[in-house]
């Protein structure tokens, strides 16, 4: 029974909307009909503002057209058209629905006649009936635009809208394009003095235009209210600049700091200077490439999950290339660092050159899931997806290396060899595992990092040569053997980058920061956090 | 004592190798213009022209060989004083084309026409005279090395934070020569050389005159090379090598010890820089280029650093390599290059004059006293502690402090 019920209402529901919007239909017919008989403009002035009054959207192109003069009446049975004129002959459409309606001779039709002021009431209608739609987006790009082309003529309708307004963003948006207005119009003081409270605490770009304009004008307390408010919004924005500073700072120091990561572990606990560390964050980015091609080419349907992936596979390619350097090269020559910064350089030119020999000196594309395209507005803040993906999961890897190498037995391991080496032996450790277990750790990390940034630059064979001399700065500058400091070193250098960047410019602000690196380093060798004890050098 | 008996076998090797260069700066120069094209002895133009490009590279690694074999520190950054004496060059050869550029400035170098400079800046004034650029060669490099030295050294930034801050140097270097506002002719550099000294700087004759100038400059480097590593200051700078902390506690000051040595070591790859760039005919930012500054150090190590004659067979034998391998071979020359860095510091520690050194038992007085070739004791002791308790044992990581 109560199914039935529910299938009856429905049919009503349906059938009534049907007949609604079929009579509203006629009802619009007979409205539109009425332009045939209007013979002055004040007649036209009456038809437009009673089709604007119905508030319904199919009135719309019939009024863009009116006002561009391309409605028509035929001479012959006063039918209403909009038409557009090809020669001597007009091509005719139904007013509401578009749909053709034949040719015509430009002499069997009349022009309906609009001028200024009709073509502004025309205007003002057509807002009315954006402003009056139903889905709220809508609603709201309209009140953006009346808010950037404000008109005082446009306040009454903003004051209904703003009335029958219940999406509270919506209402927001509304009373200030009606601030907007108000400013421009001869309204009393008071309503002006509500109207610069209402865009000042917009506080955006927009806002200050219109109030700057305005204060160039006015006269006497509003002139006053107004540069207040000017100076309120300047002081404002300045906020913001330095929030976004922070903000393109703190993208580019996670991002110096995944770069860094892995290097921090080989050098900084190791103390294996290894060049071909950037070679491994690329290796990382061209395993990404090749699982995206893989799973476009077997299962399209998983492309969204193939970061997740590639960031197991990057972390298992790169470590087994680490583990074969340091079984291979690196620990022949322990205790000689520098011979140790020859050979990984020759280990990373071999890499970069096996890596263009395979896939070609070109970029290669690597792909962006739906989920991390588009960004998110805070405030006057734009933060696109993709970087706050990097920052959180540079956090993440940061936080799982912390809680490797502070809690679990692999890492008291490691860091019982980096200590003292012989009593760990002798405590059964086996040292040459710990060794090759802890460069693959590192090299594995620089392949993660790798997949992070395949996101945010080009993949090429070059994609390391472009991060290891900042990671080395960011691992010296932060003290090497301290995780912390690495991650002070790399948030530091990324937000002074983009502080100096506004002044400076991106590449001599990258010079700058350089030379400051070079000269902090004469006054604390050791970097930010230098270990203290016996192990330092005398 | 070491430094005797080293300077007493070696002369007859430096002897021979100042003969051979100077010989060279003769005899190349007579073969290429004297002989007649037909003829069997004749010298080809592109032949003088690279192995004079090869002598420029063998002065630049026998100054890195200087710092990095005799004292012990490895510059990631000799490339920049290469290219700062090349630039300084570049612009005394910019002014000397005059009002015949594309756009006919009798002041303004093209690229600044272009950029719509309106005067010459004022650190271009002055390099249409030779002499001035001649000093500026030797001054400019001079004066960056003793300034990052002077502030280094004292606050005894050694071994491979030394490495990284010097590679800091260059590679910032690259990025502000990169830049159009500097007035170097940003991402192009300088090119379209006209003259030298008034004489034309595509002809036979001026090539040859440069070849000369270059064997010759070289074999001055190796006479300076071998009188400073020979004299009482020499034995110094090898015991600063070898025990940085031990020659202070005795009471010398190794921070001055070493300065002299990077200051000379940048003035020689200055010159180095300055006649390269008249024979090749282009200077530009990508002679920064860290990897550059790294590659120097091969050339070094393969001829055997801590020798003088090694860097410049290895930078010879080594640019012939990759001036066959990018003829015949292109996409294998970054493989043999990587191979070479890996191969040369596993298996030839001393490189090949140190091992054919090593090799010869006929000479028993050398093989117990030289200083030279042990690897271990030339790095180690410069950037871990003095006396680790594990010096000797099995190599083992040791953490970088």
């Amino acid at each position: 029974m109560g199914f039935l019920r529910k299938v009856v209402a429905a049919c009503l529901i349906v059938a009534a909307t049907l007949h609604g919007a079929a009579a509203d239909e006629a009802d619009l017919r007979l409205l539109v009909a009425k332009f045939a008989a209007a013979k002055n403009f004040q007649a036209t002035e009456a038809v437009v503002r009673e089709l604007g009054a119905t508030g319904d959207p199919a009135v719309e192109k019939l009024l863009t057209a009116l006002s561009q003069g391309g409605l028509y009446v035929r001479k012959g049975d006063d039918a209403v058209f909009v038409g557009d004129e090809t020669g001597q002959d007009v091509q005719l459409r139904d007013p509401l629905n578009g749909a053709p309606a034949g040719v015509a001779a430009k002499a069997d039709l009349s022009k309906v006649k609009v001028n200024n002021a009709l073509r502004r009431v025309i205007r003002d209608a057509l807002g009315g009936l954006t402003l009056g739609s139903k889905d709220p987006a809508v609603r709201l790009a309209a009140a953006d635009t009346m808010f950037r082309n404000p008109d005082p003529a446009a306040i009454a309708a903003l004051d209904t809208a703003i009335a029958g307004e219940d999406v509270t963003s919506v209402k927001t948006r509304l009373e200030q394009a009606r601030a907007a207005a108000v400013l421009l119009s001869d309204l009393g003081e008071a309503d002006k003095m509500t109207a610069i409270d209402t865009l000042s605490a917009r506080a955006d770009q927009d806002a200050l235009s219109q109030l700057t304009r305005f204060h160039t004008s006015a006269q006497g307390a509003l002139r006053d209210a107004a540069g207040a408010a000017v100076a309120l919004i300047h002081q404002r924005l300045a906020l913001w600049q330095v929030a976004q500073n922070v903000w393109y700072g703190i993208s580019l120091g996670s991002v110096l700091l995944l770069a860094a990561i892995g290097l921090a572990i080989t050098f900084g606990v190791m103390g294996v200077i290894n060049m071909a560390h950037g070679e491994m964050v690329m290796l990382g980015a061209y395993t990404t490439f090749v699982v995206q091609q893989a799973i476009r080419a077997l299962a399209p349907n998983l492309f969204d999950w193939s970061l997740a992936v590639a960031l197991p596979m990057a972390f298992l390619v790169a470590g087994a290339v680490g583990l074969a350097i340091e079984r291979g090269i690196i620990r022949f020559l322990y205790g000689r660092p520098l011979e140790t910064l020859l050979a990984t350089w020759g280990v990373s030119l071999i890499l970069q050159q096996a890596v263009r020999t395979i896939f070609g000196p070109t970029n290669q594309e690597v792909g962006t899931p739906p989920w991390m395209s588009g960004s998110l507005q805070l405030g006057q803040l734009a933060i696109t997806w993709n970087r706050l993906c990097i920052v959180v999961f540079c956090l993440a890897v940061f936080a799982l290396l912390l809680w490797v190498m502070k809690r679990t037995r692999w890492g008291l391991q490691m860091r019982a060899v980096t200590q003292n080496r012989r009593m760990a032996a002798s405590m059964g450790i086996r040292t040459p595992w710990v060794d090759a277990l802890t460069f693959a750790l590192g090299s594995g990390i620089a392949g993660i990092a790798g997949v992070a940034l395949s996101q945010i630059d080009n993949v090429s064979p070059n994609f390391g040569q472009g991060y290891i001399i900042d990671s080395f700065m960011v691992v010296v500058f932060g003290g090497v053997g301290n995780l912390w400091g690495t991650f002070v070193g790399a948030m530091s250098l990324g937000i002074l980058n983009k502080f100096l960047e506004p002044y400076a410019g991106a590449v001599l602000g990258k010079i700058i920061v350089l030379v400051l690196i070079i000269l902090f380093i004469q006054k604390r060798p050791r970097g930010l956090f230098a270990l203290k004890g016996r192990a330092v050098e005398a | 004592m070491t430094g005797r008996f080293f300077a007493g076998s070696a002369t007859s090797r430096i002897a021979i190798t100042i003969a051979v260069l100077l010989a060279i700066a003769v005899i190349v120069p007579i073969l290429n213009i004297a002989v007649p094209t037909g003829s069997a002895l004749h010298v080809p133009n592109y032949v003088v022209g690279l192995v004079g490009k090869y002598l420029c590279y063998a002065l630049l690694a026998l100054a890195l060989d200087l710092v990095w074999g005799y004292c012990g520190i490895l510059s990631l950054g000799h490339g920049a004083f290469f290219a700062l004496g090349g630039y300084a060059m570049g612009m005394y050869l910019m002014r000397q084309i005059g009002d015949r550029g594309v756009y006919g400035n009798p002041l303004l170098p093209d690229f600044m026409v272009f950029l719509n400079w309106k005067e010459l800046p004022w650190f271009w004034s002055g390099f249409d005279q030779f002499w001035f650029a001649a000093l500026m060669v030797m001054a400019v490099p001079g004066l960056l090395a003793f300034a990052f030295g002077w502030f280094a050294f004292r606050s005894r930034v050694t071994g491979v934070y030394l490495s990284i801050i010097t590679q800091a140097m260059t590679y910032a270097l690259m990025l502000a020569f990169f830049r159009n506002d500097m007035g170097f002719g940003g991402n192009n550099g300088l090119t379209d050389f006209k003259d030298i000294l008034g004489f034309n700087i595509q002809a036979n004759t001026t090539r040859s005159g440069l070849f000369a100038a270059t064997a010759t400059a070289l074999a001055f480097g190796v006479f300076v090379t071998w009188c400073i590593v020979g004299s009482k200051y020499g034995k110094l700078l090898m015991a600063v090598r070898d025990a940085e902390s031990r020659t202070r506690f005795l009471g010398w000051r190794a921070e001055n010890v070493k300065l002299f040595a990077f200051t000379v070591s940048a003035v020689m790859a200055g010159i180095a820089g300055a006649l390269y760039v008249p024979q090749v005919g282009i200077i530009n930012p990508g002679e920064f280029d860290p990897a550059n500054s790294i590659e120097v150090v091969v050339w070094a190590a393969v001829g055997g650093r801590g020798t003088i004659v090694g860097p410049i067979i290895g930078a010879v034998l080594v640019n012939a390599g990759k001036s066959w391998f990018t003829g015949a071979l292109p996409e294998f020359w970054l493989f043999a290059l990587g191979g070479l860095f890996i191969a040369v510091t596993l298996f030839l520690p001393s490189g090949i004059v140190g091992t054919w050194d090593r090799w010869q038992p006929a000479r028993p007085a050398r093989g117990t006293a030289k200083v030279d070739v042990v690897p271990e004791r030339i790095v180690a002791p410069a950037e871990s502690s003095g006396a680790h308790p594990m010096a000797g044992a099995k190599p083992q990581p040791q953490p970088a402090e």
